[in-house]
């Protein structure tokens, strides 16, 4: 990657020389990426970010339904999506679109029969995130893709019916799980650098061939004029490396980050009574743990942990931009004063067994302190 | 996030991921926030102290409670105490407001009722602008204190009527507090929740709250 910020810094689009050698790099990376996710190269577009992959995924798609066409549109989406999807929905159904909001269990999952029921003559997509950066939970992404595929096969036989397009937003999953987008039957997927252990400031949306979808940039031709702009090179060239990477090492990585997880979690409750785990540890990613400290207020636990050399997360008001309770924790059920005692623990593969023991030894007496503290 | 393992900064920032804002905690705020003073950790016996106030609820993320006594011949506060379910800001902030009234041997009630959060700030070296609502609460929680103490040493007539209505009564904000926060530079709801927490855990008070803020943001800054 690093070539491409000085020696190699040829634009990928120009002729010249410079930009054949960036160009090269880039066809490079977009056919590693294809072959990870099992797809033609020709459907690998290169974004900003994931942001920007559920933007022009949500509102590309129904853009281009759009174009010839005024028939009221139905969208289907879960309760704990990301806002990069939840807010360009918003927008659509101020706009006539309909939106079904799917309700969640209480481990964040989906229910498979609900979906089926939720499904109308006029849905045209369904966006479920792969896994839930909140609190970890994976959802049944190759089963929703059954479903959609034997409801398109009907549909395709009775003419004049609209097929049903499947985005998911991956971004937590691909560290954790085969991404293969045959296989999960997809036609929209998003994921970012940065999330890989990649570079900031890039993305992917895989578009299958033949969806259809409109460009939301103007005023350039790249990436068959579905994302304007200038590539960026070396972005593209370290995502490409970061995704090879965490492919060949996943079961590896996997393995480890879940053992470090399982135990965190197991010593956590066993040290600091009246805890509620909220990550379902058997169906979440081996990376996330969402644990409620009932009666110590989680902005206070963040700092407490981040002036020892711990950063964690709150899922809660004070750490957002917004004062509310996290929407995924409400969503599973979780009372509003309890999501604001919420902290989401993150595993990566760096992280070590010593790094969980300090945690293990500064958490307790801040709980109690904080506690303590509560009228 | 990740658990990395870095070098404690005591100059460094906490940012928001999502906004970039910066929240600059001055040392004097992690001093308070570390050793907070004035904690009341144990409930007191019936009587131990004159009044008590208590404003905010769990669910939306604070709570604060205070107890007073007060020197009743010099119209002193003698000891205050006080408990939170809150963040960082939060703490150190009364804390600090706890320090404030107790210092040279007691501030004189009057006195202590007209510290603003403002005030608060200035001497804790700054807050991230869109906490100060966390020191609002020092305030109110003691002004309730104070009525309550008005009301049981028969002195109704310094009950503070807040000089204004209570817009939102799981907080105890009143259109005083909205103008305050429209001043501080709030120009919409979300806007003034940031700053106030206003209309969280009340919803019925938000259309008068919308009202007023229109009415503020006219008065003082003109027409958009």
């Amino acid at each position: 990657m690093l070539p491409y910020f000085s020696d190699k810094y040829g634009n990928a689009s120009s002729l010249h020389a410079f930009g054949q050698i960036a160009a090269k790099a880039v066809n490079q990376a977009r056919e590693n990426i294809a072959k990870l996710l099992n797809c033609g190269i020709e459907e690998v577009i290169f974004t900003s970010g994931a942001t920007e992959a559920d933007n022009l995924a949500v509102f590309g798609l129904v853009n281009a339904l759009r174009k010839n066409n005024n028939d009221k549109l139905h969208i289907i989406t879960s309760a704990i999506e990301h806002p990069a999807v939840l807010e360009p929905l918003k927008i659509l159904a101020g706009q006539g679109v309909e939106v079904t909001y799917l309700p969640v269990g209480k481990s964040g999952l989906v229910d498979l029969e609900i979906f089926k029921k939720s499904i109308k003559d006029n849905t045209v997509l369904v966006s479920i995130m792969y896994v839930n950066s909140e609190i970890g939970i994976i959802e049944p992404i190759r089963e929703i893709g059954e479903v959609i595929e034997k409801i398109n096969a009907e549909r395709a036989g009775q003419g004049g019916k609209k097929r049903i397009y499947f985005h998911t937003d991956a971004v937590q999953a691909l560290n954790f799980l085969d991404c293969d987008t045959k296989k999960l039957h997809l036609d929209l997927l998003s994921f970012s650098g940065h999330k890989i252990y990649g570079p900031k400031g890039i993305g992917v949306l895989f578009v299958k061939s033949g969806t259809p979808i409109q460009g939301l940039q103007l005023g350039g031709h790249h990436e068959k004029n579905l994302r304007s702009g200038t590539l960026n090179v070396p972005g593209i060239v370290g995502l490409a490396e970061a995704l090879r990477t965490c492919s060949r090492d996943r079961e590896k990585n996997n393995k480890k980050i879940l053992k470090l997880r399982n135990n965190f979690v197991a010593a956590v409750k066993k040290r600091i009574k009246n805890v509620r785990v909220n990550t379902d540890l058997k169906k979440s990613t081996p990376s996330l743990a969402s644990i409620s400290f009932v009666g110590a207020e989680g902005e206070s636990i963040l700092i407490a942990l981040d002036l020892s050399g711990v950063a964690v997360s709150t899922g809660s008001a004070c750490a957002s931009a917004s004062l509310k309770a996290s929407p995924v924790l409400l969503a599973i059920g979780i009372k509003e004063e309890t999501c604001h005692s919420t902290i989401r623990f993150s595993f990566g593969k760096n992280n070590t067994e010593a790094e969980v023991k300090k945690v293990l030894k500064i958490l307790p007496p801040i709980i109690e302190r904080l506690r303590k503290m509560a009228p | 996030m990740k658990k990395v393992k870095k070098k404690i900064n005591f100059k460094s920032d906490v940012m928001n991921q999502s906004t970039g804002q910066s929240w600059v905690y001055s040392d004097v705020v992690k001093d308070h926030f570390f050793n907070p003073q004035n904690l009341l950790l144990e409930d007191p016996e019936p009587g131990e102290y004159d009044a008590v106030g208590e404003v905010g609820s769990p669910a939306c993320g604070d709570v604060m409670k205070m107890w007073v006594k007060v020197d009743k011949k010099s119209d002193k506060i003698k000891d205050l105490r006080w408990r939170t379910f809150g963040c960082g800001s939060a703490i150190a902030a009364t804390s600090m407001f706890s320090a404030m009234v107790k210092e040279a041997g007691g501030m004189k009630i009057n006195l202590a009722l007209k510290i603003k959060p403002q005030d608060i700030m200035k001497r804790l070296g700054g807050l991230p602008e869109r906490k100060i609502h966390c020191s609002v609460l020092a305030d109110k929680a003691f002004r309730k204190a104070m009525n309550n103490y008005f009301r049981v040493s028969d002195q109704p007539q310094r009950i503070i009527a807040l000089s204004g209505r209570i817009i939102d009564k799981r907080l105890n904000i009143t259109d005083k507090d909205i103008e305050e926060a429209v001043l501080e530079g709030a120009r919409n709801l979300v806007e003034v929740q940031r700053k106030l927490k206003v209309g969280v855990g009340d919803k019925a008070a938000i259309p008068e709250l919308e009202q007023l803020i229109r009415f503020y943001v006219e008065k003082y800054y003109g027409k958009g």
